[in-house]
């Protein structure tokens, strides 16, 4: 039997989940996320997959399900876009506080109002601090290995994580994949083991009210007040980077491929100027990155962010250490200040020698149309003029505006 | 069903589930109700609780007051976290009892839709809303169950304008396995109540009046006392739907044929509905009547 297939952004991720051995599937419909989980519950009718399908009445509840199955001591699953994710916020939170080792398909769409189906990146970068590991992957085959190795990372370090892919770009669009051997991911990642798991054997009580300082335990042992609670989150989020590299490492021994490393780096070796991006921008500014170089001689590079959060900031600024000039080209913003990865690359360098000219790009906002031309003559331009006002470098520019 | 042997104080286990000592008020009635409903329930169950007066009753991380494992969950989703519990103990071959606890403002305000949600999946789940008729937790604001004319802290002088929404009323029009409804002052009536729905499958939901002394000004000592009060004036009524088929529960059955008390009598004991006018009073006494006339030719042969 073929593992190749030929199939939805959607479906490759819907495969993922039922190679991961999810038991409890729980999701809301909401486009451009509703053919994953149409395909979970179809397999569930059919027998083609073991588990739970709830179909909830809405997002806070799919997630509440989630984290009560994850507690329980089952392996769980949902998927949202936009509006369903900021309505499952609260429950964001509550997952990551408890660390639950969730893992989560969120199809990148902008939010409402006004309401838009399209994609961009504003629904995740909305979600950010939640305490959520976040991944960004830029095609059909690296939403297929990057959930399936979710999971593990999950598993590992007791952090839900989310896989973002793009609305539309993926989700919609059909491209070949190839799909591991059930057997093999069985082998990659073992049955879901929650060692504080609801069980009337071993009363516990999970998430009850904490106080600032630490106190005794029944035993006498010290346990952490909230504010040690979230320091333990905030140190495990950024050893979750390593954790990350060994399993990328582990999947790629086992399949021949890893995606999604912490950061992808293309045509950086001699880069002068380099693109910083995520998710199906990151390729399209391959094409971009080849043309200048071809056309104009210019040499510039791409670096996917593909570990959003924990942000690689230590890794970023190495490799952006020979840079000249580094553009941020993103689909998100933090209202009132910049481009939110735009903030994130500017800080993760400011300790380090090298300082590039930053530049910062606004685009696809909605589903807006980002024709490679237009990307082309801005980076083009970008690469150009290293000498800006610091208050205009730092302000983003929007590319295909129709004021 | 009235031929199960009812359970009386002589013959109730004297098994504890829940430790001695915990962070309710004194005098508070659901923590007693807590307390007999767990030896009905016994050891095999799991517990989801949203923010309420349950969650501090149980103490502060990292100690707990009960012997459960008890999930606390966010203020909407005690429905939907119990339902993935019970999805969990489905997969892994386990009959353990999951039982949602919330007060009545996590049940029919903000939990209503995910309870809507799992009546309307039929979730193999008992669901248990106390009602101390606000939220006590906050500081005793109004909630959906306040009734008219109860003061609280966000109805100050003259008291919530509205009634209180027939909470089991809306989950029995979702067809439910169970409905009961019970009262803090009948805890074996509420106790007998579960050892039966711990046979049936599907949604259990029970509705129970808790008098709680800071949020209904009472003293202490009196809880057990206006609870009975409550069901002796024929305001809060005892019973019970299965299969459709509504009945009243015995405390309740009884005035049937026996006289109520003076719903006067119940509300004068509590400060929340201390400024009722007489005409007030009036009002409410003649609902309440009409209402037991209409019970009287309800269950005429009961
Ligand atoms: C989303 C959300 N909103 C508000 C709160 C604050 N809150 C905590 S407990 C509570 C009231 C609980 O009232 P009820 O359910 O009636 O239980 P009780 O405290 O009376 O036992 C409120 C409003 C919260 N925890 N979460
Ligand atoms: S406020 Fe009322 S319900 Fe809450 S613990 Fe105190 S007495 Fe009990």
């Amino acid at each position: 039997m073929s593992n190749k297939c030929i199939d939805s952004g959607n479906n490759a991720a819907a495969h993922a989940a039922r190679l991961a051995g999810v038991e409890v599937v729980a999701a809301y419909p909401i486009t451009p996320q509703t053919p994953l989980t149409e395909k979970l519950s179809e397999w569930v009718a059919s027998g083609e997959m073991d588990a739970e399908y709830v179909a909830v009445e809405s997002e806070h509840s799919a997630l509440g399900v989630c984290i009560g199955a994850a507690s329980a001591g089952v392996r769980a699953f949902t998927a949202t876009s936009a509006n369903g994710l900021l309505y499952m916020s609260e429950q964001l939170h509550w997952a990551a506080g408890a660390r639950l080792p969730l893992v989560m398909c969120v199809v990148n769409r902008g939010v409402g109002a006004p309401w838009s189906v399209w994609n961009d990146h504003q629904d995740a970068m909305s979600q950010r601090d939640t305490g959520w590991i976040q991944l960004f992957v830029k095609d059909h085959q690296e939403i297929v290995d990057v959930t399936i190795k979710a999971f593990r990372l999950a598993e590992a370090v007791h952090i839900p994580v989310m896989v973002n892919y793009d609305g539309y770009y993926l989700s919609h669009t059909y491209m070949p994949f190839e799909l591991p051997d059930a057997e093999a991911v069985r082998a990659f990642l073992p049955p879901y083991v929650y060692k504080h798991a609801l069980d009337p054997q071993r009363p516990e009580n999970l998430n009850s009210v904490t106080l600032p300082d630490a106190r005794r335990d029944a035993g006498g042992v010290l346990r952490g007040g909230y504010m040690d609670i979230r320091h333990n989150l905030q140190q495990e989020m950024h050893q979750a980077l390593a954790v990350w590299e060994e399993i990328d490492a582990d999947y790629r021994q086992r399949f021949g491929r890893g995606g999604a490393p912490v950061l992808e780096a293309y045509r950086l070796e001699d880069a002068e100027f380099v693109v910083v991006a995520m998710g199906t921008l990151a390729n399209q500014f391959r094409d971009v990155v080849d043309r200048l170089r071809q056309e104009d001689g210019i040499r510039v590079g791409v670096l996917a962010v593909q570990v959003y959060r924990p942000f690689p900031a230590r890794q970023l600024a190495e490799a952006l250490q020979a840079a000249r000039g580094v553009m941020v080209f993103e689909k998100g913003l933090s209202y009132g200040h910049q481009g939110a990865l735009f903030a994130d690359v500017k800080s993760a360098l400011y300790p380090w020698p090298a300082r590039p000219v930053l530049r910062n790009f606004i685009v696809g906002i909605g589903g807006r149309e980002i024709p490679t031309n237009e990307l082309c003559r801005n980076l083009k331009q970008a690469c150009g003029q290293d000498e800006l006002p610091p208050e205009v470098a730092d302000t983003p520019n929007w590319i295909g505006l129709q004021l | 069903m009235s031929d199960t042997p009812k359970t009386t104080v002589l013959s109730l286990t004297e098994e504890e589930f829940v430790h001695p000592g915990n962070r309710a008020c004194s005098g508070c009635s659901m923590g007693l109700l807590y307390r007999i409903g767990a030896k009905a329930l016994g050891r095999d169950c799991i517990f989801v609780v949203p923010p309420s007066c349950m969650t501090v009753m149980q103490g502060l991380y990292p100690v707990s007051a009960s012997q459960f494992p008890i999930f606390n969950c966010t203020f909407a989703s005690t429905a939907a976290v119990a339902t993935g519990v019970r999805a969990a103990m489905k997969r892994l071959g386990r009959t353990t009892q999951v039982v949602a606890w919330a007060g009545d403002g996590g049940t029919s305000d903000i939990g209503i839709q995910a309870l809507s949600g799992a009546l309307e999946r039929g979730e193999d789940i008992i669901y248990i809303c106390y009602d101390n008729e606000a939220y006590m937790n906050t500081g005793v604001q109004r909630s959906g169950t306040t009734p008219c004319s109860s003061l609280t802290t966000t109805t100050p002088f003259t008291g919530k304008a509205q009634a209180a929404k027939d909470v089991p009323a809306i989950v029995a029009a979702h067809n439910p396995t169970f409905v009961a409804t019970c009262s803090a002052s009948y805890p074996l009536d509420f106790h007998d109540k579960l050892l039966r729905a711990k046979q049936m499958r599907g949604l259990k939901y029970f509705h129970i009046q808790t008098p709680c002394p800071p949020g209904w000004g009472c003293e202490e000592r009196l809880t057990i006392k206006i609870g009975r009060m409550a069901v002796e004036s024929g305001l809060f009524v005892l019973y019970e739907i299965e299969n459709g088929v509504k009945r009243l529960s015995e405390p309740s059955a009884r005035l049937l044929k026996k006289g109520r008390r003076p719903v006067r009598d119940y509300l004068k004991l509590q400060v929340r509905f201390r400024h009722m006018s007489d005409e007030q009073i009036a009002a409410l006494q003649a609902q309440v009547d009409a209402r037991w006339d209409d019970y009287r030719e309800a269950f005429a042969d009961d």
